[in-house]
């Protein structure tokens, strides 16, 4: 469905996104997973004909990004990290004008704003202006607006940025079910392992503008928990730096990192690792409270990688939890 | 096929300027000071500027150093002249001083805005068959008020020494006074507008604000409403979708346009309800002007909105290349009291070809072929412009 091949675009200079070449199947969810910068939005804007390639292209659905992005449009949705909508515009009057732009005829317009509007729960909600929604509320707006045209590929940047956990999960579950229902390819980005872990068919790491490795979730952690390597967790009483620096001497040792002021999380392979670790804190005279052994995440799949860790760990902070999904008394600002 | 785009590609633009137009109407705020500032704009610059040129109850002081010639004063007839014609018009308040530097001192305190001294030998002069001396002193601090004094007083003074000229000949050589006024003043002048009425300044300067406020709405509005959307994100589901390109600038223009109308007509209406302004030329061909001036210079607004980063540097640019313009295109002043290197500049401005259509279409009820010029080098402005603009937006859509 979509083949890239050596897609670069340079900002003054700075390479934002290097070289990258993947090819995406029909109907498959693929994640592109990477802290910021790393050159996510850009491809994707590329991918959505918003931005052209200083080099290599693409294709969609056999059209060139470039040469045919008129083409290309028609089969795309973008539900893009900020909002497309306005605020003084209804629910309704937003979906319009941009089916309007689809050249979607007025009844079978008409027909699918209240279709999707119906599918997200915000019936009751379309003639109100969207500038009076809750962030939840806007969220399933952005997406269901970039399903108007009933595109066969779909966008999907940083979809549950900034979303409550309910919320979160409600827009997940969307994407999941369009995917099934609809064979729509998705193409996501996030910074979230577990987004990418839950939805993803496979996953693009993208570092530095450069994608460092792509396979399906389950590849990706045998990559890093394979039959030599260990991920273990240790709950000593004070994790000091020179303890961390004790513990990366060892030659076992891969990378260690440390979680909070008791816990850190050690990769390591060899057969002698687990002994060489105990060895090494025993000789500090440090008392191991716990060790656990961890099933590898994604988390440790880009810490092994790119040798470092998610960058931005801030936003994964979660905000205030919300009354139940959909809830019809939401307060209106 | 290109008809068929073509159609589409406005029918999308109409969307677009419809969906603007709904935003701006539903936006209380913005309509408020859309609504208020031709408001002010024609309040202030109507207001300011001297509607007319006579002087209202300016506070004058009068030496009289006159030494007289025997017991005869011919000062004494000179002031109640100065004072009949005074009450009649009211222009002035007179006020008793004694000498120079007493008129010096009402001046500085701010008691009298100019003085007028009849001089020591005013009537031995004239008896003895010479010139009498009259002085006015000035308030150089205020040069627009002094030359406005000085002029009134001249001509109020010039029209009692010719009375008493008249009379003088007449008596002497025994003739008819009317006679008598042509050996007196030969000549009689008289002005006449080539359009029948009263005229004032605001007359010269209502079409030329309308055609700035119409501009300047657009110009700034466009940069400002792209850069808006561009920030807020919702300009890529706008591109997203399979819509001409152009379709986008061409909405956008069409909404400010709209609003920018709004304004124009709502400077007419004031102009005409609270200024006495009459419009003698076609209302339709003052707002076909209106657009074309739009049209001539919509061009460089999108440029700049392409060039511009951000929503802020868009209007800062906008600003600074509007506010020279305000002033070197004539809308205030007539750009022939310029000197020339800025009316050469104000050659390359289209609003002072609009201002100048508008003046005469408005003031002088000029129709299309007395407007030719002007309306040609509009349209050459504008083709030029939109060809350099369209490729350059199209490339800055796609960053």
């Amino acid at each position: 469905m979509i083949e890239v091949m050596d897609l670069t675009k340079k900002f003054n200079g700075f390479t934002a996104v290097d070289h990258i070449s993947f090819d995406v199947k029909k109907s498959e969810v693929f994640g592109l997973l990477g802290p910021n910068g790393a050159g996510k939005t850009t491809t994707i804007r590329m991918l959505a004909t918003l931005t052209r390639p200083t080099e290599g292209t693409a294709t969609i659905g056999g059209y060139d990004i470039v040469k045919r992005d008129n083409k290309v449009r028609q089969l795309i949705g973008l539900v893009s990290e900020k909002m497309i909508m306005y605020d003084r515009l209804t629910a309704k009057e937003n979906l319009r004008f941009f089916g309007k732009l689809y050249n979607i005829p007025k009844d079978v317009l008409n027909q699918r704003t209240d279709e999707l509007l119906d599918l997200v729960q915000l019936d009751n909600w379309k003639d109100a202006k969207v500038g009076t929604f809750s962030t939840g509320m806007r969220q399933r707006m952005n997406v269901i607006r970039a399903l108007l045209n009933m595109p066969q590929v779909l966008f999907l940047d940083e979809p549950t940025l900034g979303l409550d956990p309910q919320s979160t999960v409600e827009v997940r579950e969307f994407i999941k079910k369009i995917n099934r229902e609809n064979k729509t390819t998705i193409i996501l980005t996030t910074h979230m392992m577990n987004e990418a872990d839950l939805l993803c068919d496979r996953i693009g790491i993208i570092d530095h503008g450069k994608i460092a490795t792509l396979d399906t979730p389950s590849n990706l952690k045998k990559l890093v928990s394979g039959e030599d390597t260990i991920v273990l967790k240790l709950e000593i009483p004070n994790v000091t730096k020179k303890m961390v620096g004790v513990l990366q001497a060892l030659e076992c040792v891969k990378s260690v990192s440390q979680e909070n002021a008791s816990h850190v999380k050690i990769h390591a392979t060899g057969d002698e690792a687990f002994d060489n670790i105990i060895d090494a804190i025993r000789a500090e005279n440090v008392k191991i409270n716990s060790i656990e052994n961890l099933q590898s995440t994604l988390e440790d799949v880009f810490l092994n990688i790119t040798g470092r860790e998610m960058r931005d760990k801030a936003e994964n902070k979660i905000p205030m939890p919300s009354h139940g999904p959909f809830r019809q008394k939401q307060r209106v600002r | 096929m290109i008809g068929m785009g073509a159609k589409t590609m406005i029918s999308h633009s109409f969307r677009i300027a419809w969906k603007d137009l709904m935003e701006l109407f539903r936006n209380r705020m913005g309509l408020v000071l859309l609504i208020l500032m031709p408001i002010f704009m024609m309040t202030m610059v109507g207001f300011i500027y001297p509607s007319e040129t006579s002087l209202n109850n300016v506070s004058i002081a009068l030496v009289n150093e006159d030494a007289g010639f025997g017991d005869y004063r011919l000062s004494s007839t000179f002031i109640m002249a100065l004072n009949s014609i005074n009450d009649n018009t009211g222009m002035m308040t007179l006020t008793n001083a004694s000498n120079l530097d007493d008129v010096r001192e009402m001046i500085q305190t701010g008691d009298a805005e100019g003085g007028i001294i009849i001089s020591n030998d005013f009537t031995s002069n004239i008896m003895s068959g010479k010139q009498g001396t009259i002085t006015i002193v000035t308030d150089q601090s205020n040069p627009q008020m002094s030359a406005m004094i000085q002029a009134v007083l001249n001509q109020v003074f010039e029209q009692m020494g010719t009375a008493l000229a008249q009379q003088n000949v007449a008596e002497q050589l025994g003739i008819d006074p009317s006679n008598a006024l042509a050996v007196v003043k030969p000549y009689n002048i008289q002005a006449k507008g080539s359009v029948e009425g009263e005229f004032s300044y605001f007359d010269f300067i209502a079409p030329g604000i309308m055609a700035m406020t119409v501009m300047m709405s657009v110009m700034t509005g466009l940069p400002a409403a792209i850069s808006q959307e561009r920030e807020v994100g919702t300009l890529d589901g706008m591109m997203v979708a399979p819509i001409n390109r152009l379709s986008v600038i061409l909405g956008k223009t069409l909404a400010q346009m709209a609003r920018g109308i709004l304004q124009g007509v709502l400077i007419l209406v004031l102009a005409v309800t609270l200024f006495g302004v009459t419009v003698h030329g076609n209302i339709l061909l003052v707002f076909a002007l209106l657009l074309l001036g739009v049209f001539s210079f919509v061009g460089l607004g999108v440029v700049l909105t392409s060039f511009a980063k951000d929503q802020e540097t868009a209007v800062m640019m906008m600003t600074t290349i509007m506010f020279p313009m305000m002033f070197l295109s004539g809308v205030f002043f007539p750009t022939e009291q310029m000197p020339w290197f800025m009316q050469s500049i104000s050659k390359f401005l289209p609003l002072t070809y609009v201002a100048d259509a508008l003046r005469k279409v408005m003031v002088l009820g000029a129709d299309i072929p007395a407007i030719t010029p002007e309306l040609s080098i509009l349209i050459v402005f504008g083709v030029v412009m939109t060809a350099i603009a369209v490729p350059v937006f199209k490339r800055a859509m796609t960053r």
